[in-house]
């Protein structure tokens, strides 16, 4: 694992409850959108908060794409997982919301997940005909 | 009968977003790793690569009936049962479908992992 990679998986982690985050503010501000009024909805983007939101998560799904194409999905869904526990701590400090006893078990259990893959290596080759395909593929050579 | 169209919008979201995964994960395979195709070719290459994969446009078709899976799921059923429900179960169809579609190796530290973070997934949206 490079540094990069690192950076990426962080970005998956980060942009998507930032942006879902910004999502929030900004909706808010918008108020209700009604299934008669879409066109409210068109202007809800609009919102600034609600376009850098949108930004964000275009962001995270780049970010996501990028992580799948070295790492194995099963490595790459639990590590970044970490997100969910971000949007608790955004939450808790800057919306002052309170964390019940379950949820603090709920973010130790994710921690513990994401420790658990986290210290594994992020491609395992295919089991199938002992051959390592997934490897292969990630370290093909660019095609013309 | 509303749990039972919320169930049943909970497994078309797990099933959805799991093949959607499945897909864009295999996608990405074939394209390969986007950093060293972008730093020798440029990103117009990396884009024309995603666009050409079809199973890409399969995952995002996917993505697609899982996002209004959901949405219908909220509609019939409590975000408190919805969300926790269709997130941690995903985690677990992901394994599995992962083993089988992509003859990843999902060994105990993984599948451990997984059910680690369905479970705390479900706890924190109590």
């Amino acid at each position: 694992m490079t540094f990069r990679k690192y950076l990426v998986l962080a970005g998956v982690t980060v942009l998507s409850p930032v942006g879902d985050a910004l999502l929030n503010l900004g909706m808010k501000q918008v108020g209700t959108v009604s299934l008669h009024g879409l066109s409210s909805l068109i202007l809800a983007t609009m919102n600034p908060w609600v376009a850098c939101g949108i930004l964000f998560l275009i962001a995270y799904f780049s970010s996501y794409m990028a992580a799948l194409s070295w790492a194995d999905l099963t490595y790459v869904l639990p590590a970044t997982s970490l997100g969910y526990v971000l949007v608790a701590l955004i939450a808790w400090i800057g919306f002052h919301e309170a964390i019940s006893p379950t949820r603090w078990l709920g973010i130790a259990l994710i921690t513990a997940g994401v420790g658990f893959v986290a210290a594994g290596p992020s491609l395992t080759p295919a089991h199938e005909q002992g051959k390592p395909a997934a490897r292969e593929a990630v370290s093909q050579e660019v095609r013309p | 009968m509303k749990n039972g169209y919320a169930w049943t919008a909970i497994c078309l979201n797990v099933l959805a977003s799991t093949a959607g995964n499945v897909w864009l994960s295999h996608a990405m395979k074939k394209v390969g790793d986007v950093g060293e195709l972008w730093k020798q070719h440029g990103l117009r290459k990396v884009i024309g690569r995603i666009l050409t994969t079809p199973t890409f446009f399969l995952g995002m078709l996917a993505m697609a009936v899982a996002f209004y899976s959901l949405l219908f799921g909220l509609a019939w059923g409590t975000l408190s049962l919805v969300v926790p429900a269709a997130a941690s179960l995903t985690f677990v169809a992901n394994a599995f479908a992962a083993r089988l579609f992509l003859h990843e190796r999902v060994g105990r530290r993984r599948m451990l992992a997984a059910l680690l973070v369905a479970g705390g997934v479900a706890l924190m949206a109590i």
